[in-house]
């Protein structure tokens, strides 16, 4: 009985201890919910990068990834709020409604939501990357290097995000060559390496010389360098995949800005934002250009980089038509954000349909 | 658009390229089905087929190795099926369910050290007669050998039911377990053996995926397509020729909804890619209305679990 007290006694001190160090010392720590594996080498894999910059900085960090977009999703947020996560970074759209839900019952904990727009309480922050300005240079690319002028375009879903990249590809391409035909290819698939492989031979076997995507995996950018045509990485770089084929790659890098809120909460300067970064603060990246571009079209490249990141040009300036022929942006001026984040059909110059 | 021979040439050779992962695991669970076990366990046999090829790829550098070691992993995680089902008489559909669910858990927790790496050239064979025949040399020649292979087992597997004793017991033991008992025949050893071989080509299946076809490690990267295999097997109501027919013509909509995209069909394009589901069906269901062949050719234990007294 006496033993029983003391070790009572000692381990409940042990304990009080631990809980006022860690009541004092208090870490910020960070979750990450993921739509897919941390293994697909594609957007989950590049959040997950940028997670690991976040441990890098000193911070603790957990992740929950294959996550479904569902009521699944409000019990994982619930769940780490509950579990003494200071800030969640929820990293697909669909997480956009729980998110918010959450947010409110859990007004101390902060929420960072990606590519979303809801901001219904003051603990949520959204955030995104202005990929389109990645594709203005992909697209000055694809117009200069192809021979056959057929370009070849992998599309994954038509929602803005896609149908904005297919303009901005389109409308750079037509600038360097107006004689250029895009085909795009619908797979109805943010990765399946098997059928994103199958459209992509089906555009290189229709004269596709020169092959750009909107889906994950590396298959596109291997069948690219099989057939001898060119081809672009898709969120990270995949010149080691298809060395002759890549030409570029435009990855997403999502790890300063992780590090950069992540610090705020920690130094309690976080505030609701709403971010949409470009190339201009890095969250946008351009892959090494491959030496097989001229010369010229290398610093071309670069300068349209330049440009693109100081703001001096913009991927959709006026005058740009829709392909019924109505304006859309007039001359001289420049798409708004808000025009871009509801981008729903094709400027002049796109093939086909927008699949409804 | 100007269609040349060639270009047919080119559009039959990729589809028969996709083709390949599903006649293999297919033909493989027609054996296993056709001894009375169902195994809804293809889709994971058939991923960790795929991550065990790649990673023996990269580790070892052979590509025999790889070939064959994926072959054996299928081989080996069909044995746990066997042993749950065959030796503590669990049932069917559960334990497939739960191999898919183990073997696509498991594969990608192998798979986190191989995201990122390419793979290696598969070499292929003919390369050089290609362009000496029109229209024919694609489609003939330039592939790997489990190319060949696929394309050749659906006759090898008609043959070997229809023709060899082993053949026959397979089916013996399929149709009626209790009867094949009691001719002498070891019921458990039969339905052992064709779960193993299923489990062998599903995994050659997978190895084709991460190896030769899509040379690279993805989670998850067999989308399903061992659910379509499954689905093969039923709808060819258990014939391998129909298999093949059926895995074509999957794999042509596949590829030729792509085309229609890229030419421009004013077609919604969520009715083509749900195409290739549509017609694969309700073509296979027409060439097997005959319901005295159905009966025929249906394994009458499929799915029964078989439990001897001694």
């Amino acid at each position: 009985m006496h033993k029983f007290f003391i070790r009572s006694f000692v381990s409940s001190l042990v304990l009080l201890f631990t809980f006022t160090v860690a009541a004092i010392a208090k870490d910020v720590k960070a979750a990450f919910v993921y739509i897919g594996p941390t293994g697909d080498h594609g957007w989950t894999y590049q959040h997950d990068v940028g997670r690991k910059a976040v441990e890098a900085a000193g911070f603790k960090t957990t992740y929950v990834e294959g996550v479904p977009e569902s009521a699944d999703a409000e019990r994982v947020l619930r769940q780490l709020a509950n579990s003494g996560h200071d800030v969640i970074f929820t990293t697909s759209f669909g997480y956009m409604n729980p998110t918010n839900k959450v947010a409110k019952e859990f007004p101390n904990v902060k929420f960072e939501h990606a590519t979303g727009y809801k901001r219904e309480h003051p603990n949520v922050s959204t955030y995104a990357a202005r990929f389109y300005e990645g594709r203005t240079i992909l697209g000055t690319i694809a117009g200069t290097m192809t021979k056959s002028n057929v370009i070849g375009y992998v599309a994954s879903f038509p929602i803005p995000e896609v149908i904005r990249g297919i303009n901005s590809f389109t409308l750079a391409a037509q600038k360097v060559n107006p004689n250029i035909k895009t085909k795009i290819v619908w797979a109805f698939t943010w990765y399946d390496p098997g059928k994103e492989a199958e459209a992509a031979k089906a555009l290189i076997d229709q004269g596709a010389d020169v092959i750009a995507q909107h889906t994950d995996s590396t298959a596109i950018v291997q069948i690219a360098e099989k057939a001898g045509v060119y081809a672009f990485g898709q969120a990270s770089d995949m010149d080691k995949f298809a060395p002759k084929a890549v030409l570029t790659s435009v990855e997403n890098n999502w790890g300063p800005y992780y590090v950069d809120r992540v610090k705020a909460v920690a130094n309690g300067t976080w505030s609701q934002k709403d971010t949409w970064h470009g190339i201009g603060d890095g969250m946008v990246v351009i892959s090494d250009l491959d030496s097989q571009m001229p010369a010229d079209l290398r610093s071309k490249v670069k300068k349209l980089q330049a440009d693109l990141a100081s703001g001096k040009v913009h991927s959709f300036t006026g005058p740009i038509y829709d392909q019924k022929g109505n304006l859309m942006v007039a001359e001289g001026k420049t798409a708004d954000d808000g025009m871009l984040a509801g981008m729903m059909t094709y400027v002049k110059g796109v093939e086909g349909d927008i699949p409804k | 658009m100007i269609i040349d021979i060639n270009f047919i040439g080119l559009i039959i050779a990729s589809i028969m390229a996709s083709a390949v992962p599903l006649i293999l695991a297919s033909c493989g669970e027609l054996i296993t089905e056709r001894s009375g076990v169902l195994n809804l366990g293809v889709e994971g046999m058939m991923i960790i087929g795929a991550i065990s090829g790649f990673a023996l790829m990269t580790v070892t550098g052979s590509l025999i190795i790889a070939v064959f070691g994926a072959m054996l992993a299928g081989v080996l995680i069909s044995t746990i099926f066997a042993f749950l089902t065959q030796t503590l008489i669990t049932n069917h559909v559960a334990t497939g369910l739960a191999l898919t669910i183990f073997g696509i858990g498991i594969s990608a927790m192998i798979g986190k050290n191989f995201v990122g790496i390419p793979g290696k050239e598969f070499p292929v064979l003919f390369e050089g007669l290609k362009d000496t025949i029109p229209l024919l040399g694609p489609i003939l020649f330039g592939h790997s050998i489990v190319f060949y292979f696929a394309f050749a087992l659906p006759f090898i597997t008609s043959y070997f039911l229809k023709k060899t004793k082993i053949g026959l017991i397979v089916r013996a033991v399929g149709d009626s377990p209790e009867s094949a008992s009691n001719q002498g025949i070891n019921v458990r050893l039969v339905r052992y053996a064709c779960i193993l071989y299923g489990g062998s080509m599903s995994g050659l299946a997978g190895a084709y995926l991460s190896m030769i076809y899509t040379p690279q490690w993805i989670e998850n990267m067999t989308g399903g397509r061992g659910w379509i295999a499954l689905a093969l097997v039923v709808f060819s109501t258990w014939n391998p020729i129909k298999i093949l027919i059926g895995a074509m013509i999957f794999g042509g909509l596949t590829i030729i909804q792509f085309h229609m995209q890229a030419i421009g069909v004013r077609i919604p394009v969520q009715f083509l890619t749900a195409l290739p589901y549509i017609v694969t069906i309700v073509v296979l269901v027409v060439i097997s209305r005959d319901s005295r062949k159905i009966r025929l050719s249906t394994p009458s234990s499929l799915g029964k679990s078989f439990h001897k007294d001694n």
